[in-house]
């Protein structure tokens, strides 16, 4: 799952270092990430996992980190978290 | 006692509005200058402070209680509204953001000297976009030093300390903010541009060159993300919209007077105009139930960061500021209308002049299409529950 989810954020968080520099618990948007590409995030996370994000999910926190997003997606698609 | 406060700040604000702010309007709209006599009298009436906290020695009213003191000061003179309600979004996120002890006294300085807050979130370069900046905190041995072209400070010359955003180090990508506090003596301003507009004209909203530096806590912890989301956008859109509502109450009252002094020449007899008022009032509780609901939630969901950092509630505050702001403009033209050629002069008690540049200023000063273009943004992916 964190490939995967690093491999979005690669494409989709549009940051100014390499995300193999980062280390899962990273703050994306110390990193850069603006919430204009967090929307982008969600949406190909969305469309990826094949699951909606719920309003209670739609905040910052929730994509703060790829371990962040690893425990939010976790617990959408009900696997355990890696 | 925060009730008594809140009475004490609502009547101070209808005083101070009547009999200081109104007088001058005109004059501090022609010839573009600050509204110094109004703003002395809200310092002298200690109103500055209300929003401060009772232990540190403020009034600890609500954002909702200020709205409605912004509303009343705006039916007078919007500039002298507009000055005060920016003041107040400053001293929120203060207020909820600013936990350091050298933030803490400050806000006892606030409360002491009366101290009024510029806000310094735009910069050269950047288009437009407060969520972004160019320029950097530096730090060293306990100190901070940052230097920033801001195309406009709205009131600098008279403020006695800026929030400023800026990248938390000269390392950090654009969007990675901080706010921080510049206050004389380590503050210097210098002007690089005019403020000769349609509307709006008392707040002095020079571009400026800003050169400050202090100590390091001056420096807010919470990254500006969390400020703007929690405190900042949201109170900014409830006291510019209580603005414009204000506005909009002095437009519906000269047409509403209007109507009346011309039904009193023609009794028995519905005019065209009272039937327009009539129609107008329909608009107008739009905008009121708008505007105090908006304020009531803030109020209600102050303590709760769950529901102030979700999208539902930035999507919900942001189309209340465009809502009201288009709705001022209807508002005040259909009362030009309905006084006609009085609300036309500039010499008449119905003159609209001032009160629709004013209004037109509500949509551009802080641009529709940036916050349209969030929100459809976040439509994207925000579902209602």
């Amino acid at each position: 799952m964190e490939a995967e989810i690093r491999g979005i954020l690669s494409e989709h968080a549009r940051l100014p270092v390499d995300m193999g520099d980062l280390d899962n618990e990273a703050d994306l948007y110390q990193a850069g990430m603006t919430s204009h590409a967090s929307v982008s995030v969600m949406l190909a996370l969305e469309d990826a996992f094949d699951i909606e994000f719920p309003e209670s999910m739609l905040r910052k926190s929730t994509f703060e980190s790829v371990s962040a997003i690893s425990g939010a997606l976790s617990s959408l698609v009900g696997a355990p978290a890696e | 006692m925060t009730s008594n406060a809140a009475d004490r700040l609502a009547a101070e604000a209808a005083r101070i509005g009547e009999e200081v702010a109104g007088p001058a309007a005109d004059e501090v709209d022609r010839k573009a200058r600050f509204p110094s006599e109004a703003m002395e009298a809200l310092r002298s009436a200690q109103l500055l402070s209300v929003l401060v906290p009772t232990d540190l020695g403020g009034d600890g009213v609500s954002v909702g209680e200020v709205a409605e003191a912004v509303n009343l000061l705006a039916r007078h003179c919007g500039s002298t509204a507009m000055v005060y309600a920016m003041h107040q979004m400053q001293v929120a996120c203060l207020v909820r953001h600013g936990r350091t002890e050298v933030l803490r006294d400050y806000q006892r300085a606030i409360v002491d000297r009366q101290l009024l807050l510029a806000s310094a979130t735009t910069e050269l370069g950047v288009g437009g976009d407060i969520r972004s900046s160019v320029c950097a905190v530096e730090r060293r041995g306990g100190r901070f030093t940052l230097e920033k072209k801001a195309p406009v400070i709205s009131y600098g010359e008279s403020a006695d300390g800026v929030l400023a955003t800026a990248r938390r180090s000269p390392d950090s990508p654009p969007s990675d903010q901080v706010l921080v506090l510049c206050t004389a003596p380590g503050l210097a301003l210098e002007a690089t541009s005019g403020w000769d507009t349609f509307g709006f004209r008392g707040t002095c909203s020079l571009g400026f060159s800003l050169k400050a530096e202090g100590d390091e806590r001056q420096v807010l912890d919470d990254p500006f993300a969390d400020i703007a989301s929690r405190t900042m956008l949201p109170v900014s859109h409830i006291l510019w919209s209580s603005v414009w509502l204000g506005l909009a109450t002095a437009a519906v009252d000269r047409a509403r007077r209007y109507v009346r002094t011309e039904a009193r020449k023609n009794p028995g007899v519905t005019s065209p105009a009272a039937v327009r008022l009539s129609e107008l009032m329909t608009v107008y509780q739009q905008m009121e139930a708008l505007v105090h609901g908006a304020a009531a939630t803030y109020d209600e969901v102050y303590d709760d960061l769950e529901i102030l950092s979700g999208m539902g509630f930035a999507i919900a505050l942001n189309g209340l500021k465009v809502s009201t702001s288009t709705l001022v403009v209807d508002i005040v033209g259909t009362a030009l209308t309905i006084c006609g050629i009085a609300g036309y002069r500039e010499d008449s008690p119905y003159s609209m002049g001032r009160l629709l540049r004013d209004a037109y200023g509500a949509a551009v000063m802080v641009n529709n299409d940036r916050i349209i273009a969030n929100n459809a943004q976040m439509l994207m992916v925000h579902k209602e529950d």
